[in-house]
């Protein structure tokens, strides 16, 4: 078993945090993980992209080879449809709904929202709506790693023990909120 | 045994921790600054070792020297071109007799993800005549940091490490071993050997010389360095460095193919082993990332009968980093199917900077000051600020290396250009710019100088710059700068056409000027908010 993720967003958006919660319940579960990141001037509110990649066997390559993945999970919506080249036939874009407008030539909403549908497997999330909902929109992440947690070869436990622990420290209610952003997300 | 998810650069940090290391020091600089960054969250816990960030990569350089000439372990760390500012003691350090363990860490940056150039450090390992270590995962990283340091002790020599940026900044399981103690203060008994003098120099050059073949011999024997011979003679034959070897593994693990493969983890290179590998194949296959060192090596000037394929033959791109598509192609695989191409033009996104980044007041300020002259000329330097020769500001011309905004434009205005606006940050002008300012002072060049003081260095993360703000004026003061011509601004939208005021005036003046742009960066700001 393997499972290769191209994760994407722009800098700032919280794409390694939601990484690292896969990850870490991936490790949790005994599987072997890495993640290969982005640091430095891209993330200067560029766009940024990380791997993931989870198996029970023996991970050579920090890299997705291209054709491989079995996902991209995104936190933007133009930002999905960039490394459509890295997906294997028959694997899923989740992506949130929402655009981060930093550049001039940003698309119109509308047209772009039609060409995401258009891909096979695609599912778009109302993230930040849903993240507003659970009661914050710095959820935000976390809804994405609960619309993602049906596919990932993790259990939902362990992901729900994860969020708990990596936001134990800023309290309670910060925990309830990402916890219901999870399930918001899981749908 | 215990486990750690280290990213490769932090696998350094711990391996040097783990090594009894008493000292690091470092200039930030992406791919390398989150070993720094850990080893000072590390000892902020722990209370050991002394970490500490520098003026620049030579000044870093020749604090580690000196924690070894006391007999101390140290580790230095920079990126790649900042181990051109660091030359000096690096290629002098390979001639002393190295007391305490010296390591240094030099990250490469294939592919130019955050650098000027790809320039490939194990050149510079050649150069200096001394070995180099290149780990091709997060857990060799920190056995081969480990290693490096006795390996030091036991030749006497400084050891490079080579990191490049996918392994730097790509996180993994590490196992960790029992941490080894600090070593006692120990003064060399005989000064010569750190004393080089021309008659104690020749004696350490021959000395260093003498020890290439110490160096081979562990380059033969290292398990870092590994042959698995496959098949019949005349088949194919692989040879990895570093990261390459993950790549290969990859792809070939993927196919039923069978190649006889080299890893080179250790230089200088295992001779033996390659004229083993050369005896079994009747092609080669050079995978490794940054420049075809190896390649070149093998190729040499003159015929031979074996096929050598890598970057030189065109069976790889001669740029760029290696990826798993690359090696993949380079072995004669078709690229594999993925879905149909969208029909649909992707804007691109490139960095930029911060929406309310002082820099860009600094930069509307500057843009207005300049209108109206027939020609300008506004040079600059490595930072955030450099962002600004994109669009929507392009306000400057030039990004060479750190500090060159300042020596540039003493050049320019010495060549007879007017006006000329030198544009730096304040960390890079620490760095090296100040030098370049002493130029100017001493001829008073006919130029602006602004430096852009955000508090910080900001593009590798938010490290504190090595001089606090409130002391910048003063430097630029005891440099010989005059008074009536160094203007601190406070850079700020709700200033900008008083500024820009400020600044027209100071590039009317026939002389040196100097402004500095003063406000504290965002990101800085907001994470001081946090804590």
């Amino acid at each position: 078993m393997k499972y290769d993720i191209v994760l994407a967003g722009v800098g700032g958006q919280g794409v390694l945090s939601l990484s690292a919660i896969i990850a870490s319940s991936a490790m949790r579960e005994g599987l072997e993980v890495k993640q290969s990141e982005v640091h430095g001037m891209a993330q200067r509110g560029g766009a940024v992209l990380a791997h993931l990649r989870l198996s029970d066997k023996r991970i050579h390559s920090d890299l997705i080879p291209k054709g491989t993945a079995q996902m991209i999970l995104s936190m933007e919506l133009l930002e999905a449809l960039r490394y459509l080249d890295f997906l294997s036939p028959g694997a899923r874009v989740v992506t949130a709904q929402n655009p981060f407008i930093n550049i001039p030539d940003y698309p119109e909403l509308d047209q772009l929202i039609s060409v995401v549908k258009g891909l096979p497997g695609a599912i778009i999330v109302d993230a930040e709506k849903m993240a507003k909902e659970a009661g914050s929109v710095r959820a935000t992440n976390m809804v994405m790693v609960g619309a993602a947690s049906s596919f990932l070869p993790v259990k939902r436990e362990t992901l729900l023990a994860l969020i708990e622990e990596t936001f134990a420290r800023k309290g309670e209610k910060v925990v309830e909120i990402n916890k219901k952003a999870f399930e918001a997300g899981r749908g | 045994m215990t486990e750690m998810v280290l990213l490769g650069d932090e696998a350094v940090a711990m391996g040097a921790v783990h090594a009894g290391i008493s000292a690091a020091y470092a200039y930030p600089g992406t791919p390398s600054t989150e070993i720094t960054e850990f080893l000072i969250r590390y000892a902020a816990k722990k209370g050991k070792p002394y970490v500490a960030w520098s003026a620049n990569e030579k000044t870093a350089y020749e604090e580690a020297m000196g924690v070894s000439m006391v007999g101390k372990r140290a580790l230095v760390s920079m990126k790649h071109v900042g181990l051109n500012v660091a030359a000096d003691p690096f290629m002098n350090s390979a001639i002393v007799t190295i007391n305490g363990g010296l390591v240094v860490a030099s990250a490469d940056d294939p592919g130019m993800h955050s650098s000027q150039n790809e320039q490939d450090s194990r050149y510079y390992a050649e150069f200096a005549r001394i070995p180099c270590m290149e780990p091709a995962d997060q857990q060799q990283a920190y056995l081969m940091t480990r290693a490096a340091f006795d390996y030091s002790e036991r030749f006497k020599v400084p050891i490079m490490l080579r990191l490049v940026t996918r392994l730097a900044h790509s996180r993994a399981v590490v196992q960790l071993d029992q941490g080894r103690d600090e070593n006692p203060l120990a003064k060399p008994g005989d000064p010569t050997s750190w004393t080089l003098l021309p008659a104690n120099a020749r004696k350490q050059w021959r000395n260093l010389l003498n020890r290439q073949k110490d160096f081979l011999a562990y380059s033969e024997e290292t398990e870092f360095n590994t042959l698995n011979l496959v098949g019949e003679k005349g088949g194919i034959g692989v040879i990895t460095s570093g990261i390459g070897r993950n790549y290969f593994l990859e792809i070939a693990g993927s196919t039923d193919c069978s190649y006889s493969h080299l890893h080179i983890g250790v230089y200088p290179v295992p001779v033996q082993k390659i004229r083993a590998l050369a005896a079994h194949a009747s092609v080669i296959y050079l995978f490794e990332d940054g420049y075809p060192y190896i390649e070149r090596m093998l190729k040499g000037l003159l015929p031979q009968s074996i096929d050598i394929r890598g970057k030189e033959s065109g069976h790889l791109p001669p740029d760029g980093e290696l990826s798993p598509e690359v090696v993949r192609a380079a072995l004669g695989f078709e690229a594999l199917p993925s879905p149909e191409p969208i029909q649909f033009k992707l804007p691109t996104r490139p960095p930029q900077l911060c929406k309310g980044c002082p820099h860009s007041d600094t930069y509307e300020a500057l843009k207005a000051a300049l209108a109206g002259f027939s020609q300008t000329l506004t040079t600059s330097d490595i930072g955030c600020y450099t962002l600004g020769a994109l669009p929507p500001y392009k306000a400057i011309e030039s990004c060479v290396c750190m500090g060159a905004s300042v020596s540039m434009a003493v050049g320019a205005s010495a060549a007879g250009f007017h006006p000329v606006v030198a544009v730096v940050g304040d960390s890079t002008f620490l760095h090296s710019g100040v030098t370049g300012l002493m130029d100017a002072a001493t001829r008073n060049a006919n130029m602006t100088l602004i430096i852009l003081d955000n508090q910080t260095v900001g593009m590798t993360g938010g490290q504190p710059t090595i001089l606090p703000s409130s002391r910048l004026k003063q430097a630029v003061l005891g440099i010989g700068v005059d008074p009536e011509h160094c203007q601190v601004i406070e850079t700020h939208r709700k200033n900008r056409e008083e500024n820009s005021r400020i600044i027209r005036k100071e590039i009317e003046y026939q002389g040196l000027s100097v402004i500095i742009a003063v406000r504290e960066c965002l990101e800085t700001a907001k994470k001081a908010k946090k804590n």
